[in-house]
This record gives structure tokens, sequence and C-alpha cells, in this order.
């Protein structure tokens, strides 16, 4: 009974859910940024060799964030998990400026398939803590962003470990979410 | 899961007519966002079942289904995970790159998640890893292993077990882990784990399983460390306290710990004899443990022991006698079964339990009153067989086929053994082929009277007279055949051959064309009997003659046949008289090769000089072997091995035991035959070698080996003799896991002088050697002068150069060079056995006779370094490398004994040597060495090989 009425209530509001696909270099950080968002935390991780999955809840919108792994031998196991990609977190690595064009011929490959071909893009311009970082103005150019027409897209920067950015960009994801 | 149990039916029914691809197609459920946990749950016992039943999946629909599967992990569910965990390890075979739960799981095995997770997780990522992720795992599986909590520990330990095939260094390196596993506390205390998972019903063990997964895993570890095992054994015996162990206090709580103690105690003891005694009086005090497990074991283990003393036996029969009245059928199996095995060795020490065992025929367990029949047949006496037989023929109605056979084969052993009961076995055995019976069952029964009709002189009629009166109403045509070539073959040397004669005829009209064909051959060799008279021979021609008007073909052909044939001395004596036979594998083998060669006709037809012959008596012990081997098989209920199986066995450090010791495979000449075809095939892949000729003309028959037993590398030389070259091949296996070696050769220089004999013309060697993985290099000979056959020994040398690489992959590492080295090896030595060709002559006196004196070779030799005739028989046959013939192994008497040896020089030349020897305590053997060949230079070379 109770159930049924929260249900209610969540339709009410609009509670949504979104399932969100983060993907990216290996050491960018996107493990570090899944379990901040999830806990609050800044974890020590290892390479992840597969994913992770957790729910991140925020302004009312339930987020499940697949994070997969970004190792050579994982990226070309990355398409098993496009299919129902309402939004895509790419996360670049600022400071690693000499494979910033490898992840461009990444998430190129990416965004060209089928099955990605509605989803959002958001990109974390991650690590502005370094010294050395790139802005997100240069990591936009170097990703070659502004050649994609027919998508929605969105660079921020963040810092993982403290977190900064990343809800900003969440909200990003939230407003422009379609609904179906 | 809670089904109702009238619904419990239904439901499997469902399951039994699940559909692949149906099931398949659902499996789009997992991707569905949110998860439906009921739905996907129910789905993955579908698909596991489908696994389970063996219904295969192509990579791709794995693959497909493991990455929707691995969806799952979003939900929380427990069963659902549960599930989840046991289809990735069904599928982890089958699907590619499974290694994308690895994070997953591991996430699932730490400390902070469930119990069900953690050891569910670990059982799982033990099936997905390869052993280069290992170390990044390491630390937690060392951390699960001495876990409290039983279930995790479990699955830590037996998750180990399975990975040590593959990562044995790794592995290795947890052995402080695993002995604390071994030591542990009581683990069943785990109530801190029920805090955390209120709702879920853990059920934890009380059986100690833990110390049975842990003894396993850490004899796996340390099993070719025998000090350490022994080490192992003496912890948990229970003595020596105090001693150098510093007072163990270690007890096994887990019986099957402790029969597992038991089995490496016993390969202890087979290791070490000189530990023997104090290990045996450890099985003696264990064969009174208060657990039937423990006690069964120990006496078992002691039964089986090498060699031995009855008094070692006293205490474990009593042992398994007691068990032989107990109320668990498994129990009075189990002890009934070690007694049976006993008694083929030992009957005397199984007598005291006759009268259990007779108690036993009536249980109403049939594997265990099968096992109590034949056990009694072998420790029963004479006076006891009469009563057993009685008991037999009492309940042979009630017992299926597989029993019948086993009680028929029993009887046939038994038959060998008292000979003296001939009639009342004939007599059992005629009435059971009265009864109704398959075809299997029939067979053994007539195998046996025949058996005894051939062992037993006196009740050959009384025998022949029950087959011929099975024969005439008889259903199965191959026992009728079988019959019928038997009664050709004993009939004629009967007093009244006319009487068969007239079964034999009776046949002829009434039977299906088999039988007929069969029937027409027997009377062929009444025909062709030699001691028949005149007018039996009459009476044949005339009943043969009516067979020429039959309506198949094949018995008219072999009428036909068999009129000519008897009609002329000559023609018959070859065909009918002939005591050799073909080796029938290797004509077998010869025929296909023939067959599946297009050029093959054009070159002229078969030749069956190629194919090698051997003389009946031995084809029949061949088969005589052959049937002991599997009538074993079929008393102890095991499977026959392929003697490579145990290696692979020993290596996960196996469970049981007992697997290697049945490899030990005795070879026959047969499989020597079988083994030379496949040198020939060997050879000719090397088209250096196979232009020397089709086929050697000889070769080695048994390997030398040019290494001790368990050195670094080990080699095996096999000689090749052709017509103008002589090939030595190097069978060599490298056993150091951290080498790879690379272009390994074996440098051969002679110890005497061989210029214009010999000349070195081929080396082949081995690009690439593995550890385990043996190849084959070769050395080849120009045979100069065909006249000289040399006697030289060459001193060997392996070279090649070494590679570090690593152990787990065998992939040599990128930057070494390697560097060369050497190894030396025993000489080998080529001699005039090598040259000779064993192979049974027929009629080899004839042959003796006819070359006569001119093409004898005769020298006599005081050989003082043999202290018996035996040892000195077996010194001269290894020599001459000749085929022994029948009874030339086995001296009747100690003092004088004559042996005949046969051979073929280069495959060609008939040879016949004769040795007399005669023997004298202290002046050792004497020998006369006589030999003769058609070709009179080999006789003297033959004598020449002994000196």
């Amino acid at each position: 009974m109770g159930g049924s009425i929260s249900k209610m209530l969540s339709k009410l509001f609009g509670n949504k859910e979104m399932r969100i696909l983060m993907l990216g270099l290996d050491a960018a950080g996107k493990t570090t940024i899944l379990y901040k968002l999830k806990l609050n935390q800044s974890v020590t991780t290892i390479p992840t060799v597969g994913f992770n999955v957790e729910t991140v809840t925020y302004k009312n919108v339930k987020f499940n964030v697949w994070d997969v792994g970004g190792q050579d031998k994982i990226r070309p196991l990355w398409r098993h998990y496009y299919t129902g990609t309402q939004g895509l977190i790419f996360v670049v690595d600022s400071a690693d400026r000499e494979r910033i064009d490898e992840a461009r011929t990444e998430l190129h490959r990416i965004v060209s398939d089928r099955e990605m071909k509605d989803c959002l893009l958001l990109v974390f311009a991650n690590k502005q803590d370094l010294p050395s970082a790139m802005t997100p103005a240069e990591v936009t150019e170097k990703l070659g962003l502004h050649r994609m027409r027919d998508r929605q897209w969105y660079v921020h920067p963040s810092c993982a470990t403290t977190g900064e950015g990343l809800f900003e960009g969440l909200s990003w994801l939230s407003q422009n979410i379609k609904t179906p | 899961m809670s089904w109702k149990k009238d619904e419990d039916t239904d439901e499997l029914g469902a399951l039994m007519h699940l559909d692949r691809s149906t099931v398949l197609q659902e499996a789009r459920v997992f991707n569905e966002t949110p998860i439906r946990p009921r739905q996907s749950r129910i789905l993955l016992a579908k698909i596991i079942f489908l696994l389970y039943r063996g219904e295969s999946m192509s990579t791709t629909e794995a693959t497909e289904l493991f990455f929707s599967i691995t969806k799952l992990f979003q939900s929380k569910d427990m069963s659902l995970r549960q599930m989840v965990y046991l289809a990735i390890k069904e599928l982890s075979t089958i699907s590619e790159d499974v290694i994308m739960v690895t994070s997953s799981l591991m996430k699932d095995m730490q400390p902070k998640s469930e119990v069900t997770y953690r050891a569910n997780a670990i059982r799982a990522l033990c099936k997905i890893v390869d052993p280069s992720m290992l170390p990044g795992i390491e630390r937690f599986l060392k951390a699960a292993i001495v876990e409290r909590s039983p279930s995790i520990a479990s699955a830590a330990l037996v998750s180990s077990l399975h990975l040590f095939g593959d990562a044995k260094d790794v592995v290795r390196r947890w052995g402080n882990e695993v002995n604390e596993a071994l030591n542990g506390k009581s683990l069943s205390q785990g109530s801190s784990f029920f805090g955390a998972s209120a709702n879920q019903n853990q059920v934890v063990s009380t059986s100690n399983i833990v110390q049975y997964h842990a003894m396993g895993l850490l004899y796996a570890i340390r099993q070719h460390d025998r000090m350490a095992v022994l080490k192992l054994v003496q912890t948990f015996s229970g003595q020596n306290k105090g001693s150098w162990m510093g007072g163990s206090g270690a007890t096994l709580r887990s019986n099957m710990a402790h029969v597992l103690l038991i089995r490496y105690a016993v390969r202890v003891m087979e290791d070490d004899p000189s530990l023997a005694p104090q290990l045996s009086t450890l099985l003696e005090e264990w064969v009174r443990h208060r657990s039937d497990m423990v006690s069964l074991e120990a006496a078992r283990a002691i039964c089986h022991l090498k060699n031995v003393t009855s008094k070692q036996l006293t205490p474990a029969v009593n042992a398994l006698q007691l068990f032989l009245s107990s109320p668990k059928a498994t129990v009075r199996f189990a002890a009934i079964r070690t007694l049976n095995t006993l008694a083929r060795t030992n009957p005397e020490a199984v007598q005291p339990c006759n009268v259990d065992m007779e108690g036993l025929i009536t249980d109403s367990n049939r594997s265990v009153a099968t096992f109590a029949i034949t056990t009694l047949l072998k420790t029963g006496n004479e006076a006891s067989v009469d009563r057993l037989m009685k008991q037999m023929q009492g309940f042979m109605t009630e017992i299926s086929d597989e029993f019948k056979i086993i009680v028929a084969e029993a009887v046939r052993s038994l038959c060998r053994k008292f000979p003296g009961k001939h009639s009342l076995f004939l007599g059992f055995l005629s009435g059971v082929l009265r009864d109704e019976g398959g075809y299997e069952f029939k067979r053994s029964a007539i195998e046996a009277i025949v058996d005894l009709a051939k062992h037993v002189p006196e009740c050959k009629e009384t025998a022949l007279a029950h087959l011929c009166e099975f024969i005439e109403d008889c259903e199965f045509t191959k026992l009728s055949v079988r019959v019928l070539h038997f009664l050709g073959e004993e009939g004629p040397h009967t007093a009244r051959p006319t009487v068969y004669i007239r079964h034999i005829y009776n046949r002829v009209v009434l039977e299906n064309a088999v039988v007929r064909a069969a029937a027409v051959n027997a009377l062929a060799k009444f025909g062709a009997s030699t001691v028949g008279d005149a007018s039996l021979q009459r009476s044949v021609r005339v009943l043969l003659k009516r067979c020429l008007d039959d309506r198949d073909d094949e018995v008219r052909d072999r009428a036909a046949w068999a009129l000519r044939m008897t009609g002329d001395e000559n023609v018959r004596d070859k065909y009918i008289r002939d005591d050799s036979t073909f080796a029938l594998a290797a004509l077998e083998r010869k025929l296909v090769e023939y067959c599946a060669d297009p050029g093959a006709a054009l070159k002229g037809s078969f030749n069956f000089d190629s194919v090698p012959r051997i003389s009946r008596a031995q084809e029949v012990e061949a088969r005589d072997r052959q049937r002991q081997e599997t009538m074993d098989a079929v008393l102890t209920g095991t499977t026959l091995k392929a003697p490579t199986s145990s290696k692979t066995a020993a290596g996960k450090g196996d469970l049981s035991a007992d697997a290697t010791q049945d490899a030990g495979a005795s070879s026959g000449f047969v499989d020597v035959f079988e083994q030379q075809a496949k040198y020939a095939s060997q050879l000719n892949a090397i088209p250096e070698l196979a232009a020397f000729g089709e086929q050697p003309l000889v070769s080695s028959q048994t390997p030398t080996a040019l290494t001790e037993a368990e050195t670094e590398y080990g080699v095996q030389c096999i000689k090749h003799i052709y017509s103008n070259h002589i090939v030595f091949q190097f069978d060599i296996t490298n056993t150091i896991p951290e080498q790879v070696l690379e272009q390994v050769e074996v440098a051969m220089e002679p110890e005497e002088d061989i210029d214009g004999v010999l000349q070195p013309v081929v080396v082949v060697p081995i690009s690439e050697l593995k550890c385990d993985e043996p190849a084959t290099a070769y050395v080849a000979f120009e045979h100069l002068d065909p006249e000289t056959f040399p006697a030289v020994s060459f001193a060997c040398t392996l070279k090649f150069i070494v590679k570090e690489c690593d152990p787990a992959t065998g992939e040599p590492e990128d930057d070494d060079d390697g560097f060369e080295d050497e190894y030396s090896l025993e000489a080998t030595e080529l001699n005039a056995g090598d040259f000779m060709q064993a192979t049974y002559i027929p009629d080899s006196h004839a042959l003796w006779e006819s070359l006569g004196d001119s093409a004898q070779s005769v020298e006599t030799f005081a050989l003082s370094n043999f202290d018996s005739i035996k040892e000195c028989t077996e010194k001269v046959v290894e020599l001459l490398g000749m085929c022994p013939l029948e009874g030339a192994l086995a001296p009747k008497s100690k003092a004088a004994h004559q042996a005949v040896l046969t051979g073929k020089w280069l495959g060609k030349s008939k040879t016949v040597a004769r040795a007399r020897m005669t023997y004298q305590k202290g002046a050792g053997v004497t020998m006369e060495l006589a030999v003769r060949s058609e070709e009179p230079s080999v006789s003297e070379l033959v004598v020449s090989a002994i000196a």
C-alpha cells in the first residue's frame, strides 16, 4: 500500500531514472568519480578489470552509472553496454596531453555507434587540480567536439578527488534528458 | 524456492521441455531496466539447467548471454546474485571475455560484503581469472583461506586447488595460510555472521570440511617434497608427542581429511621403504579408529600394500570382517570390495572371513552378493566349491546379466584352479546355458566351457557334447560360429569324430548362411585331419560335395575350397596346419594403409611379407592377457585406463589415489609391431630420413634410457636399421619448467674407429623443446660397407641453447638470447642384436634341420656372473634381439635348460639360435650357443654378439 503511494508521488514529482555509461581511457579517473558520487569519499582504486555499477540519486533523478574499465583489452567490450544508454560521461585526464588524441579517437568511435546515436554527451575535463591541466576549451578543441552537429554535448571541468564539478555535470544531464 | 509437492512434477516437466532457442530469446529480460529479479532468476535457472543437461552453446551465443547476465550486477537481490555466480561459472569456459566481471566479483569478495556473496564470488572469480591476473587477487585469497567462516575458507581452498594446475608458483606461496586453515581452531562458531544477515538462513557446516580441503591443497603444494609430506603425516599421527615437531596438539576433526592423510601416508611409504615399519604401525592404529570411513580406508591401505605380510594383514582383515556384518550397505560393500581385491593376491589371508561372506551371498544388495561370491570362489578350497556352486545355482535366475557374467568369469578362473571338479563346473555351466540370458552372458559361459575343454583333457569329450547340444538350439549366430570353430579344432582329435560331424552337418542343413559357412569350415578341418581314417575323410568329402549346392555364394566357395584343399597334401599343410598367424592388428593397419593409398594398387598387390608373423601360442597369450585385464576391470569396477592418463591426474594433486597404479602397462609383442609402425610414420615425416627407404628393416623393440630417471632431461634412444643407413632416434624430454631449450641435438662420438664403415650423414635437431613436451631428434649414419656389421659404442652428449622462460606460459623471455650448454648422456651401443628383427618363425625345428651344420656357428661361453639360468636367458635374448619361442624364458629346471630363439637378420635372412645352458653354484652359467642362418656369415656375427 505504502509502496504504491510513494510510486504515485514519485510520478507526480517526476522522479526520473537515467542510465549513464561512463567511459574514458585508463587512469582518467572514472572509478574515483563513481565512488565520489556514490559515497562522497575519495577512495583508492586499482585499474578496473571489468565494470562497476552504482545508483546515485541527485535532484530526484536516479542515475544508474556504469563505469567500465578503460584498459586496452577492455575497450572492445564497451559496446556490450551501449544499449539503452541515455547519457555518456566521457572522462578525460586533462593533464595527459600525450594521449588526448587517443581519447578523441575512442570518443568518436563510441558516438558513431548506432546504439549511441540519441544519447547525451557529458565530458569531464578531469584532474583540473594538476598544474599542467588543459582548460575545458582546450579539451573541447582537442576532442573535436565542435564538429559534432547532431548531438547535445557539454564539457565541464572537474576534480574527482575533491568532487568539484561532478554534480554540476549531473545536473546538466538531468536537465537535458529527453522524457520518453 | 517453495514449490508445493504436487507442482514439483509440473515444474520438472516444464524444465524437461525447455528449448534452447526460446530460452536464449527470453534472455532479453536481463537487459531491461529496472531489473526484474524474480523473472531473471527463474530464467537463469533454466539456462543453467540447459547447460547441465549437456546442451551446447556456440561461443557467440554464450558471449552475448554472458554480457546480458553481467547487467544483473546492478540488482542487489541476494538470490539473484547467487544465480548469477552460478551462471558465470558455467559460462566461463564457453563465453569469451569473461574477465569482464573481475571487478564486480572482487568487490563482492571483499571482507565487508555478505558471507554468501563472498564465498560464491571467490568460486566464480577463480573460474574466470587467468594466471597473469592472479597476483592481483592473491592478497584477498590468502585472507579468505584463513577466514573463520567455513564456507569462505572452503571456497578459497577449493578454488586454490583448481588454480594450482595453472599457477603452481603463485599457489605454492600460500602454504602457510593453508597450514593455518588445516590446524585452525573449530571454525563452526560463526555467530557473528548471523548478525550481519538477519533474514538469511546461514547453514554453518559442522563437518569440518575446511580441514579436508586444506589437507588436499597442502598436499598438492608439497607433494614433491617428501620430507614435508612425511611431516604432514607425522603431525597428525597422534604419536611422537614432544619430539622434534614440538609436541603436536594437532588433531584431525574431519574424517575425510583423515582418509586423505592415510593415502598420503601410503605414498610416503611407497617412495621411501625405510619409513614403512613406522608408518605401517600407524596404519594399524588407524584401523581401530572409531569412524567407519577412516577404519575402512586404513584397512584398505594395508591390504593394498606391496609385499604385505600376513601379520600386517590380520588386524585389517579382522576389521573388514566386522564391517561385513554392518547394517549399512555401503560399509558392507566397501569391505567386501577390499577383500575381493585382496583375495586376488592373498587368498589365504581372506579365508577367515569365509563364513561371513557366505552369509552375504543372500544379501539384499546384489553388488555386495556378487562380490561375496567372486571372493569366495577365490578363497574357497576344493571342499567348499560344491556347496558354493549349489548356492549359486539357486540365485542365478534372480540376478541381472551383468552379474551373471561376473559369476561366469569367476567360474572360469575356478575351473583352472580346481581341474578335479570339472564335472561339477560343466554341469553348472551347461545348466546356465539352458537358462534365459543375453549374448554377453552366454558368451562368457561358452568361453568358460572352451577353457575347461582346453585345459582339462579328461573332460574334453563331455564339454564338446555340451557345446554340441548348445548349438542345436542357439539363437546367437556369433556363438554358433565360435562353437563350430572350436569343434573343428578339437573334434578331429577325439576318439569318435563322427559324433561331432553329425552335429556340424545338422547346422549346414538348418541354419543361416553365416553359420552354414562356419560349419563348412569345421567340416573341412575334419577332412584335412591326419588323425582320421580314410573312410572318415571320404564321408566328409561327400558332405562337402553336397554343400556345393548351397544357396549362398560364400558357403559354396568355402565348400569348393575345402574340397580342393583336402585333396592335395601340400596345399593342405600350408593352410590348415600352419601354426603361425599374422599379427592381426598390424595386418589390419597395413591393409587400411593399402586401401587408403590411391597409388598402391599400381605398385602391385598387397605384400603379405611385410606383415609380421607371430605364433598361434603368442596370439592366444595376447588374447588371454587382454581378457585378464578386462576381467579385472569388471571385477573391480574400474574402467580400463590409457597409460597416459595418470600423469594429468597426478598433476592436480588428485584426491583419488589409486589411479596411477593401475596404469602400469605390460607391453606385449603385438604392441611392439604397432610401435614400430608408428616409428616408421614418424621417420617418413622427415624428408632426409624418408629417403633411406619405406620403413626401417629393423627397429629396436624397447627404447634404451640414456639418462637416470628423474634428472633434468630425459633421453631415450631407439635404433632403426635401413639397408644402407642406421638412424638413431632420441626421444628427449625437458623437465625444467623455467627453461626452453632450442636447437637441441645429440652429438655422437664413436669410441672406436669407424672409418669406411659408418659415416655420419644427417643430424635432425629439435628446434624448440618446452617443458614436458617430449620431442624427437635424429642422427643418421650411412652404412658404407654392407658386409661388415659394426659393433661400436658412441659417447653421446646433448647440446642445446638454454633460454629462461615464464613457467606459466612457456614463452621464452624476449630479451634472452640464451646460452649454449651441454649435458652428457650414457653411451649408446650398436651391436649385432640391433640388426636382428625378432620374429616368430613357424616350424623352426624343420628350418634348423634343413639349414644343416654347414650354416652353423657354435661357441661355448663360461658366464660366471649369472646367478641363474633365467637371468642368463633373458640377457641372451636381449643381446641377440631375437624372439624367444615358447618355454624359452621359463626354464623348467634350475640346472639345465635349452632355449630356442628365432629372428630375421635385417628382416630377411631367417635365423635360429639354440642356447644350451647349465648352471652350477659357484661356477655360474655355462652356455653353448649354436646359430644357424640362411646367410652363413650371419651365424658367426650373431655368436659374436655375446662375446
